[in-house]
């Protein structure tokens, strides 16, 4: 297996800066903004969001962390089913403008479970995707309205976030598989 | 709150898994199953808090209740737990029911998974017979109650609303008190109790207690006695158990008067215990009898909480047990 | 009818005190033991490493037959019997009809002698229907031919009808075998009372239950003069109670099950670590704790005990496929008796000579069999013709689906035992064999 790290913290924290201005930009400020982080790493970067419009605005936004294990569409196939941990939403979504935050999009599943748990809480406005990363190889028709770094990959690839809240450091890291011996 | 916890570092490091079939009994749990249904109860206990308290995780599955005893909050609350993960629910009683012609456990067992049931929470009067019928199925079955030996969901239910008001079991005191001979509840506590590292002291009249229970187990200890005042010092939990009018037939004790005036919990032996010391039952509540209606309804009461945690508790382990079974 | 000559094996009989490697002639009866024998025309079965004993003598069984032949017939229990290593059982009446009269001792008789493949040894009921109330018809039952008299499962629970029954028997002259039981504080218990009952949530049979009956029994037979045999003994304190008897010149017989040698009330939890509530574990009396295993052992070897005699009682699958609660009493067992015998001598539990005593010189003096059958329990030149022939260290591993049994209850199944039944000579046939043909 090799690593191959792309990203920096230095890098994530000039993406999560950009971010966070194009949040403020495309919603004309703070007004009716909750940021919504998908467990696990979606919610460290949705803190570090907010954090970033506070810096930038008179107003941080609030955070919220969704768990999306009882949403998913393949609990029943899935070898390990995650842990199920509570959600929490410090506000009410009724007409906010929520943002979902994720490390990185992939198939588009994850958000697609995402959507369906927000409604449960409910009914916003608006919803819209920010992630950090997508590596494309979508499934279901979804697109993400901020995006950090595009980067293509291989199916047999995989696209491992660290945030230093959990993993101690920061960094996004392309993980390929050895080519077979011959 | 916008801090990153530990618990986010810990579930997403390890991964606990459910394997068993079945629910049985809480005594062949190891603590980190224990843990890994407490863990799921507390989020299943967020989905009930939502405007929309439930999710479609078990939709197409079909969960049967198969009592042959009566029972209201039990059967209830699996019920509302299975539909609140949208799950498909079929109640099946003893009488009105070819169990009633005579049909044995197993046949009836048999023809339930024949339509189609994937879990089966059974309540049975006998012992062990959630035992035959779960090794005669393979349908998930899961003991709503067998005699007077288990009650799994009531202990882990009742384990999650300490653990809530208390924090860590370790080395806390805990006493039931009541006909702890015939009480199902009383076992399955017994076992998680000592798992979780506390001090279990067993305690009510001669006739009704299980000597044989006393020793040390690998984390926590169990103690037997007839002395509920002294049982009472230093203790950090009580739930008193409910006393049927059916001992005193049986010349199990002398008389109900005999048994209040020994064993019921009332406010000048709840001041023996610690400040702020549980009260709780399993219920339903004789008042006047093994508690005191003040007590029953007094500060340190969490009895109510014990039947809106029931829910999530079973929640969890429908979750569980049924996402094990497509493993 | 074929000589057989058995050569090589360690001829042991309890009775004579004879204990070598020699060959054994049989030719309709026991004709010679030595060594050297020459005998043409016999059929040579060579034994060499294994034991030639007497055939094996039980006190105790279950044949079922009349009125519950769902759970086994003569024909069958008799012929797993025989496999077992046994050439005489003593019948219990708690058939339908029960042997209360002679009219029934007698069809009972018939079948036998149509249908069993060993020796039938019938025991009379003590009282009317086995129901405690009034006493059966005891002289008629023995002189058409009872050889004891109980009302097994059921204890004679009347102390009154007790004494005067022993006062017949007694007078009468055959042994009253009792279950010793006090059903008021024994109702409604289906395991021993003790730490896996309170476990497993299950209604207790206290040890005070038999011990108290036993008592009660003894003294009955002191003031009546009557041999009374204790049968199925499971507790340390009846050991004592018995050797006391004992001491004290009382004509008190005791057996014990080869089952409650072997196990104890962990065979209801099973070995693995969630319960089984094992249904083939539960048998009347209940087996007990470890310490009233060992005391068992303890009062067989001392002579205490004098005889294991199996209660083999075997049920339809129906009767032990269900809750605890509700399945029926008794363990299937007389196939693998000999073997778990072996087995506890092979472990050093038991020794030889007190095993092979116990199967065959133990129960025939308990019962004062020989009069009634010559050379039973024995090697008699000229008089025995029952012989049975052990492997004491051939392992093998217990297979319930394929007993002779109608019952397949038993605990054992999938358990390795040491000590395998290889050859059965009954009135100097060779009737079960499992090497050769023709058996």
């Amino acid at each position: 297996m090799s690593f191959e790290r792309l990203l920096g913290p230095d890098e994530i924290t000039r993406t999560i800066r950009r971010l966070a201005h194009e949040i403020i930009e495309n919603n004309s400020g703070t007004g009716g903004l909750v940021l919504v982080g998908l467990l696990s790493r979606g919610y460290p970067l949705a803190v570090r969001l907010a954090a970033a419009i506070g810096e930038f605005e008179a107003e941080r936004p609030p955070v919220g962390r969704l768990d999306i294990g009882l949403y998913r569409d393949d609990v029943t196939q899935r070898s390990a089913p995650a842990m199920i941990r509570p959600s929490e939403i410090p506000v009410s979504i009724d007409g906010a403008t929520v943002v979902l935050v994720d490390d990185v999009l992939f198939t588009g599943r994850s958000i697609r479970a995402a959507m369906d748990a927000l409604i449960d809480f409910g009914r916003p406005a608006r919803v819209r995707l920010a992630v950090l990363v997508d590596r494309g190889h979508r499934e279901l028709p979804i697109r993400p309205d901020f995006v950090g770094k595009n980067i293509p990959t291989a199916l047999v690839q995989s696209v491992d976030v660290h945030l230093a809240e959990l993993d101690g450091d920061d960094g996004v890291y392309v993980v390929s598989q050895e080519a077979a011996h011959a | 709150m916008l801090e990153v916890s530990n618990s986010d570092a810990i579930s997403t490091a390890t991964n606990l898994q459910w394997h068993a079939k079945d629910l049985l009994d809480t005594d062949t749990l190891t603590p980190e199953e224990i843990e890994l249904v407490l863990t799921t109860a507390e989020a299943m206990h967020e989905v009930r808090s939502r405007p929309v308290g439930k999710v479609a995780t078990l939709r197409g599955a079909t969960v049967v209740t198969l009592f042959y005893e009566q029972s209201t909050r039990t059967r209830a609350s699996f019920e509302v737990a299975a539909k609140a993960l949208g799950a498909d629910v079929v109640n099946l009683t003893a009488s009105g029911s070819s169990v009633e012609k005579g049909e044995s456990l197993i046949d009836t067992i048999r023809t339930l998974e024949a339509i189609g049931a994937d879990v089966v929470v059974m309540r049975h009067g006998k012992s062990g017979a959630p035992y035959l019928a779960a090794r005669h199925t393979s349908a998930s079955v899961i003991n709503g109650g067998d005699g007077t030996h288990a009650h799994p969901t009531q202990a882990l239910l009742d384990l999650f609303t300490m653990r809530r008001h208390v924090g860590s079991l370790e080395g806390k005191k805990v006493v039931i008190v009541g006909d702890v001979l015939h009480s199902r509840v009383a076992r399955s506590n017994l076992w998680t109790l000592m798992a979780a590292g506390a001090s279990v002291t067993l305690c009510g009249p001669a006739t009704l207690l299980p000597h044989t229970l006393a020793g040390q187990g690998e984390h926590g200890r169990c103690d037997v006695t007839t002395n509920f005042d002294k049982a009472l010092e230093g203790a950090d939990i009580v739930m008193a158990l409910r006393i049927q009018k059916e001992r005193q037939n049986s010349g199990l004790i002398p008389s109900l008067r005999e048994y209040i005036r020994g064993y019921q919990l009332n406010a000048r032996r709840l001041q023996i215990a610690n400040p702020g010391a549980l009260v709780m039952h399993p219920g339903p509540m004789n008042e006047g009898i093994e508690i005191a209606p003040d007590i029953a309804h007094g500060l340190g009461s969490v009895i109510e909480e014990q039947v809106t945690n029931g829910v999530a508790v079973r929640m969890a382990l429908l979750y569980l047990i049924t996402t094990a079974r497509a493993r | 009818m074929t000589a057989l000559l058995f050569r090589g094996g360690r001829v042991i009989d309890p009775l004579h005190g004879i204990d070598r490697v020699a060959d054994v002639l049989i030719d309709g009866v026991v004709r010679q033991i030595g060594t050297g024998i020459d005998a043409p025309g016999a059929r040579v079965v060579d034994v060499a490493g294994c034991i030639v004993v007497p055939g094996f003598v039980d006190l105790h069984t279950h044949l079922r037959e009349p009125g519950y032949e769902q759970k086994g017939t003569i024909a069958t229990e008799t012929e797993a019997a025989l496999r077992g290593g046994f050439t005489t059982i003593c019948a219990m009446p708690n058939t339908s009809p029960a042997p209360d009269s002679a009219s029934v001792l007698r069809s009972l008789l018939e079948t036998i002698a149509r249908d069993a493949r060993i020796r039938v040894l019938p025991i009379g009921c003590v009282t009317r229907g086995r129901a405690g109330k009034e006493l059966a018809e005891l002289s008629e039952l023995a002189d058409a031919g009872c050889v004891a008299f109980s009302d097994d499962g059921s204890p004679v629970a009347d102390a009154r009808l007790m004494r005067n029954a022993l006062a017949f028997t007694g007078a009468i002259g055959l042994p009253l075998s009792e279950h010793c039981d006090n059903p008021t504080l024994n109702g409604g218990g289906v395991m021993h009372e003790g730490r896996i009952s309170e476990r497993l949530g299950l209604s207790g049979q206290p040890t005070a239950a038999e011990v108290s009956a036993i008592a009660r029994n003894i003294e009955l037979a002191e003031a009546t003069g009557a041999h009374l045999h204790i049968a199925h003994v499971t507790t340390a304190r009846s050991v004592e109670l018995v050797a006391e008897a004992k001491a004290r010149g009382l004509h008190v017989t005791a057996e014990v099950t080869p089952s409650h040698l072997f196990l104890t009330e962990d065979a209801v939890f099973g070995t693995g670590r969630e319960a089984a509530y094992d249904t083939n574990a539960k048998i009347n009396p209940p087996l007990r704790t470890e310490a009233d295993r060992k005391a068992l052992l303890r009062g067989l070897e001392a002579g205490i005990i004098n005889a294991i005699a199996t209660d083999h009682a075997p049920h339809a699958i129906e009767d032990k496929l269900c809750e605890f609660d509700e399945a029926a009493f008794g363990i299937s067992c007389i196939e693998t008796a000999a073997a778990t015998v072996f087995t506890l001598v092979a472990r050093g539990e038991l020794s030889l000579a007190t095993a092979l005593r116990a199967l065959t010189s133990g129960p025939v003096e308990a019962f004062a069999l020989r009069s009634r059958v010559p050379g039973i329990g024995a090697l008699t030149p000229g008089v025995s013709a029952d012989l049975v022939v052990v492997d004491p260290s051939l392992a093998w591993t217990v297979d319930t689906a394929a007993f002779a049994s109608k019952g397949k209850n038993s605990p054992l199944n999938g358990v390795e035992l040491t000590g395998q039944v290889r050859h059965v000579v009954f009135q100097g046939e060779l009737a079960h064999s499992l090497e050769l043909a023709n058996a």
